[in-house]
């Protein structure tokens, strides 16, 4: 497989549960070496998404290639390749934590040093810490801890921050941003807005098993949004308004305010963030995501 | 690593993670060889009593330690989505459960070698007079309750039942099984029952390794039951396997 080829290819996915149809119809590509988020409220299909992209489910239809592989039919090879951080899953209850990297090492054919994984998922000040014992973000980084030892090429992580502090966010925004530099590719679900803007390089929003957009954040953000202007005019009142091209407008406030001889104030142009762009496509669902 | 190794790997894994958990360890370790020496001490005067009570306690021990183990582990790793992980490695399915099952059958080794040592040195039994019975009715043994354990787990609904779910089983079977006294003081539709079972066959077989000392051409019929139970457990084992929870 050549280094063009994308690293995971997904075409009209589908996956039933009897009636209910929880993917209906994904498509979408991810880059080698690409962050890609899937991006969604509880429920969307983005979990069943990823996981038959991992081998857990079969899907009902459709067409999935991930690394060359079909990943239904579970070869070795891909798993040695691939990093898993599933969105909530347990560990020995009597393991210390670089015992349990070290078992991990030992499953791949090539991988990383142990120190090496628990230094940079932080874990180094506390080796042998039974894995019961670990904070919820300390587990965490121990799931990440174990999915990257054994070097693999493509990481899964499914919703990787969930419950972390904001400085642990940061953290592990950093360590997944390493994870890039060192040309890997990463599939990750979130429902954290923040987190898709900083980290992906493109991100779905998905809904109802569907996906509604897809694009890098920003151009996403551009494309189905307009400009948003907003000023205050000569009577001191607060305007807005949304153009979809806002150049008259704001030639028109500015001739005016040159006319009277006095400056706009607090004129600003905004486009819209990710978080308007998904609350829009989503809207239904707003609570459950606030 | 070849699949050998890293069943390897997993077995030494396994007998670390068993020692750490001394609750589960005594469960299944310890309370057999209570029993033996409780019931040992209760029919110390009647040596007939005895020669039914430790192979009936070695049974019981091959028992607890397989079956009901197994069930209770994979309940427990399959609830906490440690299965689920692990079937997300490369490491093959098959090399994970030798290395689990091959730790359930060392306890299981293990507390028939302390049972041979009391049968010799405090129950005045001898040392087994059949050998050969003594392997086969182990091994199969082992083969048997560990597949069972295996195939079980997927009817537990979770760990919380657990105990409850294996202890149905356990109790009324080592109850009608020959355990502590010799099936025919049973009536008749409990002891067609205990027939039907599995265990009494491991025990009949026990005992004739340890006290009678009988050949296994005598012990046929034990080894047909136990068989079409092995084969019926191994299947399900495998065929029902699954590694993730079922919601």
């Amino acid at each position: 497989m050549s280094q063009s080829a994308p690293a995971i290819l997904v075409r009209d996915l589908r996956k039933s549960y009897g009636d209910h149809e929880a993917v209906a119809g994904v498509d979408f590509e991810v880059a080698t070496g690409e962050i890609f988020g899937l991006l969604g409220p509880n429920g969307a299909g983005k979990t069943t998404t990823v996981e038959i992209l991992e081998g857990y489910r079969q899907r009902s239809d459709g067409i999935v290639s991930v690394l060359g592989f079909d990943p239904q039919q579970r070869p070795r090879a891909l798993r040695e390749r691939t990093g898993i951080v599933l969105q909530s899953c347990g560990m020995y209850r009597h393991i210390r934590v670089r015992e349990a990297v070290e078992q991990w090492a030992g499953f791949y054919p090539h991988p990383r040093s142990v120190d090496e994984v628990l230094e940079i998922t932080g874990l180094s000040d506390r080796p042998d810490e039974p894995a019961r014992s670990l904070s919820g973000g300390q587990k965490r980084r121990l799931d990440l801890a174990l999915a990257l030892v054994g070097d693999p090429d493509l990481i899964f992580l499914d919703e990787p921050t969930t419950g972390f502090d904001p400085a642990a966010r940061r953290e592990a925004w950093a360590t997944i941003r390493q994870l890039q530099e060192l040309g890997k590719t990463v599939l990750l679900t979130t429902h954290y807005l923040d987190e898709a803007q900083a980290l992906c390089d493109r991100v779905a929003i998905i809904k109802e098993g569907r996906i509604l957009t897809e694009g890098p954040p920003a151009t996403l953000s551009a494309s189905a949004g307009r400009y948003r202007v907003a000023w205050r005019d000569e009577h001191g009142i607060a305007q807005e308004r949304e153009e979809e091209d806002p150049t008259a407008l704001l030639h028109q406030l500015t001739s005016a305010a040159l006319a009277r001889g006095s400056g706009i104030e607090e004129i600003s142009v905004t486009r819209p963030t990710l978080e308007d762009v998904y609350l829009e496509l989503t809207a239904d669902e707003v609570d459950e995501v606030v | 690593m070849s699949a050998a190794a890293l069943s390897w790997r997993q077995y030494r894994l396994e007998r670390r993670m068993f020692w750490r958990n001394p609750a589960a360890a005594f469960f299944s370790f310890f309370l057999p060889l209570l029993f033996l020496f409780l019931f040992g001490a209760i029919f110390r005067d009647s040596q007939e009593n005895l020669d039914i009570i430790v192979p009936g306690i070695a049974g019981l021990s091959i028992m607890a330690t397989t079956f009901n183990a197994l069930a209770t582990q994979m309940t427990f790793l399959r609830e906490q989505g440690v299965l689920k992980r692990i079937h997300g490695t490369p490491l093959p399915g098959g090399s994970y459960l030798a290395g689990v099952i091959g730790s359930a059958a060392t306890n299981a080794v293990l507390q028939i070698a302390i049972v041979i040592v009391a049968a010799r040195f405090v129950f005045d039994i001898g040392w087994p007079k059949n050998w050969v019975d003594l392997a086969v009715f182990t091994l199969l043994g082992i083969t048997c309750f560990a597949a069972l354990g295996v195939a079980f787990s997927h009817v537990i609904p979770n760990f919380e039942a657990a105990p409850a779910y294996t202890n149905i089983v356990f109790l009324p079977m080592i109850f009608i099984s020959s355990v502590f006294y010799n099936v025919d003081v049973l009536p008749q539709f409990l002891a067609d029952i205990a027939e039907a079972l599995p265990l009494i066959h491991v025990i009949n077989g026990l005992k004739a390794a340890l006290v009678t000392g009988a050949p296994l051409t005598d012990q046929l019929s034990d080894l047909a039951v136990l068989g079409i139970w092995t084969v019926a457990a191994v299947f399900f084992a495998i065929r029902g396997f699954s590694w993730t929870q079922r919601d």
